[in-house]
């Protein structure tokens, strides 16, 4: 028995042991669990997700209707998770950066007011949040038939926000490749600018030219293909508008309450990256005659970002996750329509439940990857 | 992903919970827990002293007096319609009393069994007066508010499309944000059992300017039940509902009760009553288990008149809801 007495081959020991008892458990949950479900009666097994659901989904980004199945179901859900979850990282992304400057700002109430956004909404659950900001948006907006309405075209009342929607028509394709050739356009003058900065240390005003470049460009091709896209207005008509693209409340106040939560921490963490940053860096810029901004720009924030982008992935994926509190305002994502309506039609919890918590922990996964990878291509490049 | 993973535990109880006698269990704990509504005026609501009242909890009282000898023996554990079902399987509740619609597959796809009905009931809808509408064939276009979990959600989808209608549903885990949204105006429906609609209808700050419209979609018979494959309890819970409903048909109140044990010279009202307990027996119980029950709790009518009935804020006449000999459908097999 000498060989227990070699660090390392206990070691794999206590591992395996660990396993073996590990996946006895599982093993004996699982048959348990099996023989109480059919003890009682409950019914098992993945066919109802061909089913025709029987209920309709309001907000459904894909073709639905009564007859679809509850694999539709959970598809209309989990897309509408990742399209909340898309416009919410983007937006707290931005929100998070300008507060988190904001809070490290010389100017004693710019940085006194971030200090009080942050403190504020970083300590009141988001469930709450998303509930507040639902209940203020039904009650400041006025009812249908008063609705606040911008050129006759975008209304805004309890119902939501109604736009005109696009309709591409034949020759839109022109305008899809003008944006495409304005990028690439853009993306040369960008190497030329660079290289004249270089070469002459005169500056050009890239993003603006860019910008103009991207309006102006489709603008013209609309013009000249003979204006391809028409759009489709929302009209009254008798209870609620019809037609055009509806913005619901629910929609709207999920994505402002976890944008604005999910900002806070976002602000802190890089906070934390700008302070993490080499005093000398910041002298340095000085003293090469950079203005603030600039310094902020070209030498501080490339070096914040690094130190602040794996707390940041941890706070996109809370973002993830805490979409599923939208049942509680009856957005339509994922918990909401699968592990909601659908279960309750179904009652197959087990199948649901498991279905849904795989999904998110695959979407996490990938976004952690994805991430994580973007986070390895940043790091500071020793040479 | 609170709620995600609340539910997720109580699926993994299901997993781990052997089903064991349920009556010997509430007997061991000396408390029965009653899974009740977060929240419905006349069925189950907590006052501001957090006593539970209502029809459904009356249930839960009535079973804990027949089974404990007290019906203040009740652990009130409050659930929406979403997690009700996972609760009594799971075995986080001995009895489910929630204004629940016994349907062929609830009955038989959740290993659950329903014990009867405690009230019959229909979907309607309830709209502001000033939207002018007077029948439901009138609401193509509606947004409609609803609670996720109910029947409510499938009726109205089978509703609308029957009747080439279009509607938006905006769906709600709870039923307070239901009644929130309803009356701040994001909806221009809220529907239904129509019990609910009156007892929603109280919540509003000026209830007279909402109507219930006259249609009935569906048919909702409400009542309690419990877990399959423990039939003793089943049989406790069948019958101690049809004690109340059998001592409402031969005059057995709460006040006479005892008189009638006594006195009462109806073979049928003995064996209800009697102090040798061969009923009581027969469902596991001790003897005057149903007497405990209609003594401290009464019996159907007076249940219904002091919850929901037309001195309450409620005002719902017995309707269906009267005995099968006064115009109504309520039944109760024999005692016999
Ligand atoms: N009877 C229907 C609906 C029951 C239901 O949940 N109704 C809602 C709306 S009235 C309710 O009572 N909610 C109370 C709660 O969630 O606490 C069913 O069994 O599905």
């Amino acid at each position: 028995m000498s060989f227990l007495r070699d660090e390392k081959i206990r070691g794999i020991l206590y591992q395996l042991i660990t396993i073996v008892a590990f996946a006895m458990l599982a093993l004996y949950i699982a048959h348990n669990t099996a023989q109480n479900i059919e003890a009682r009666g409950i019914k098992t097994g993945f066919d109802f997700l061909n089913n025709s659901s029987g209920f309709d989904i309001t907000e459904s980004p894909i073709h639905y209707t009564t007859k679809s199945t509850h694999w539709d179901v959970y598809k209309v859900g989990l897309i509408n998770t990742l399209i909340v979850s898309f416009f919410g990282i983007v937006l707290t992304s931005i929100l998070g950066l300008i507060i988190g400057v904001a809070r490290l700002s010389s100017n004693w109430i710019i940085s006194r007011l971030a200090a009080t956004y942050i403190e504020t909404f970083r300590n009141i659950p988001v469930l709450l949040q998303i509930l507040f900001w639902y209940n203020v948006v039904l009650a400041a907006m006025p009812s249908v038939r008063h609705s606040y309405s911008f050129f006759n075209s975008i209304f805004i009342n309890q119902r939501g926000i109604f736009v005109p929607k696009p309709i591409f028509l034949d020759g839109s394709i022109y305008i899809a490749i003008s944006i495409v050739v304005a990028i690439i356009i853009g993306w040369f003058i960008r190497i030329w600018a660079k290289k004249r900065l270089e070469e002459t240390g005169k500056e050009f005003p890239l993003f603006l030219t860019n910008l103009a470049l991207l309006i102006i460009l489709p603008l013209i091709t609309y013009y000249a293909t003979g204006k391809p896209i028409n759009f489709d207005y929302p009209v009254l008509k008798g209870f609620n508008f019809e037609g055009g693209k509806t913005y619901t409340p629910e929609f709207l106040a999920l994505l402002f309450a976890l944008t604005i939560y999910t900002a806070t921490f976002i602000a802190e963490a890089i906070r934390s990256g700008i302070e993490a940053v080499n005093k000398g860096q910041k002298e340095a810029a000085q003293a090469l005659g950079l203005s603030k901004m600039q310094a902020l720009k070209l030498v501080i924030l490339p070096q914040a970002i690094r130190v602040a982008i794996p707390p940041i992935i941890s706070q996109y994926l809370n973002l993830i996750k805490n979409s599923s509190l939208a049942a509680a305002i009856g957005y339509p994502e994922l918990v909401t329509v699968f592990a909601g309506t659908s279960l309750n039609v179904t009652g197959q919890a087990l199948e649901i439940m498991a279905i849904t918590m795989g999904t998110y922990l695959v979407i996490s996964i990938i976004v952690s990857l994805v991430l994580n990878w973007f986070n390895h291509k940043m790091k500071i490049k020793e040479r | 992903m609170k709620r995600l993973m609340k539910l997720s535990a109580a699926v993994a109880m299901v997993a781990t919970l052997a089903t064991a006698g349920t009556l010997d269990d509430v007997k061991k704990a000396g408390v029965l827990k009653c899974g009740v509504s977060t929240g419905l005026p006349g069925f189950a609501e907590a006052d501001s002293k957090g006593t539970w009242r209502g029809l459904d909890v009356d249930y839960c009282r009535a079973l804990a007096a027949a089974v404990l000898g007290d019906a203040s023996k009740v652990k009130y554990v409050p659930l929406t319609a979403k997690e009700r079902f996972t609760a009594l399987q799971s075995g986080e509740i001995d009895v489910l009393s929630r204004n629940t619609t016994w349907t062929e597959t609830r009955d038989t796809t959740l290993g659950i069994n329903f014990a009867g009905v405690n009230y019959y009931d229909g979907q309607g809808f309830m709209v502001a007066k000033s939207l002018g509408v007077k029948s439901a064939k009138d609401l193509n276009g509606a947004t409609v508010c609803i609670q996720a979990g109910t029947t409510t959600e499938m009726n109205l989808a089978d509703y609308f499309k029957t009747n080439g209608m279009k509607y938006k549903a905006i769906t709600f885990d709870q039923n307070s944000q239901v009644d929130d949204a309803f009356f701040a105006g994001r909806c221009d429906v809220l529907t239904t059992d129509q019990s609910g609609l009156y007892a929603k209808r109280t919540k509003a700050k000026d209830p007279s300017k909402y109507v219930i419209l006259p249609d009935i979609i569906s048919k909702e018979p409400l009542g309690p039940s419990v877990r399959q494959g423990d039939d003793q309890w089943f049989n406790i819970a069948k019958w101690v509902l049809n004690a109340v409903i059998t001592a409402e048909e031969k005059g057995v109140t709460s006040k006479n009760v005892d008189d009638m044990a006594k006195t009462s010279k109806d073979p049928e009202v003995q064996r209800l009553l009697s102090k040798d307990g061969t009923m009581c027996k027969n469902v596991g119980l001790e003897p005057g288990c149903f007497a405990n029950a209609i003594k401290q709790v009464g019996n159907y009518g007076e249940m219904f008149e002091r919850n929901v009935g037309i001195n309450t804020p409620l005002k719902i006449k017995r309707g269906l809801n009267a005995l099968w000999n006064k115009g109504g459908i309520l039944y109760s097999p024999p005692f016999r």
